[in-house]
């Protein structure tokens, strides 16, 4: 399983929010959308992952993009991780059915989790970029998206 | 808007903090003065540079979210530096984590001798908040994701495998 590639249609989605009707399809439209896909709240990769592409949150506002945190662990999960982190950036659940989304974008580890994974979907609902992490324990810089943000 | 796009890691330069033995192995440092993990790689690298030549270079890699205190901090070691004093500073901080708001930062200056009225100006400085911020940019250009990041050679080592350059190190003497 590879992520999709650059010039994919973005697959129909459900992700849930904790506060807010769920993520769909629908909300690729019309921004340009980092989804960031993390194997475990909670883990301790995924928190130095998260805190610094939270920190240059206004670099990425900047460039018109919105970073969307990924996971398979509930919006409760997701909720309490958000608050330790003391982060801003949105969490999508793919808790059920489990993984669909991940499986969606090619980004589902054979473990049952998120691969730790990025890709960038345009204001057409296009993937314009996408990349995988050799293995989940790698921590892709935010580099990489500044990258990917300016290829697309 | 400044590019943030990969880029490689920023040579030595004459602003960098460094201290150790001139020509010995170059060890650039990404770290978080309010990072348990940096603070336990500073005793481990202070020890083994007891008994080996290296040389050390600290750059600022401080993130907010996980820690607080941790750019304050930076920019309190800055300010320090203008007075000559900022590997005084560095230790101190990290010898102490638990002792970072201001007034601790101030009886931190008072220990050090430093002018008191000048340190609480300049750490607040736009210079100093500039030069903190470019430390982390440049990071986040060469990739750093989480501290300490430990460059030795053009190769990036974190957690265990820095761990284990450290042992490495240690094993040639």
């Amino acid at each position: 399983m590879t992520p999709l590639a650059p010039g994919s249609q973005a697959p129909a989605v459900r992700l849930e929010r904790f506060d807010a009707d769920p993520f769909t399809e629908a909300d690729f439209l019309g921004q340009t959308t980092v989804l960031v896909f993390y194997p475990f709240a909670f883990s301790s990769v995924c928190t130095d992952q998260l805190s610094l592409y939270d920190q240059l949150r206004g670099e990425f506002a900047d460039r018109g993009a919105t970073l969307y945190g990924v996971s398979c662990d509930s919006v409760w999960a997701q909720a309490a991780f958000k608050e330790r982190l003391g982060i801003e950036m949105e969490q999508l659940s793919d808790f059920e059915p489990k993984g669909a989304a991940c499986r969606a974008f090619g980004v589902y580890h054979p473990g049952g989790f998120p691969q730790r994974a990025l890709v960038i979907v345009g204001p057409d609902a296009r993937v314009r970029w996408s990349y995988q992490a050799p293995s989940p324990g790698e921590l892709p810089g935010a580099n990489l998206i500044f990258d990917g943000l300016q290829a697309a | 808007m400044p590019d943030l796009r990969s880029a490689p890691l920023p040579p030595l330069c004459e602003r960098d903090h460094v201290r150790g033995a001139p020509g010995a192995p170059l060890l650039i440092e990404y770290g978080d003065l309010e990072c348990a993990f940096c603070a336990v790689f500073h005793a481990r690298l202070e020890a083994l540079r007891a008994s080996v030549p290296l040389r050390h270079v600290y750059r600022h890699f401080p993130v907010r979210s996980s820690h607080p205190r941790a750019h304050a901090a930076a920019c309190a070691t800055e300010a320090a530096g203008l007075q000559g004093a900022f590997w005084e500073m560095h230790d101190a901080i990290l010898a102490d984590q638990g002792h970072m708001e201001d007034p601790h930062l101030w009886a931190l200056a008072q220990r050090l001798g430093l002018d008191l009225e000048r340190f609480e100006a300049d750490r607040r400085s736009d210079a100093v908040n500039v030069r903190v911020g470019e430390d982390f940019m440049g990071g986040v250009r060469a990739g750093v994701v989480t501290t300490p990041t430990v460059f030795i050679d053009g190769v990036a080592y974190t957690g265990e495998a820095l761990s284990a350059r450290l042992a490495a190190l240690q094993a040639q003497v």
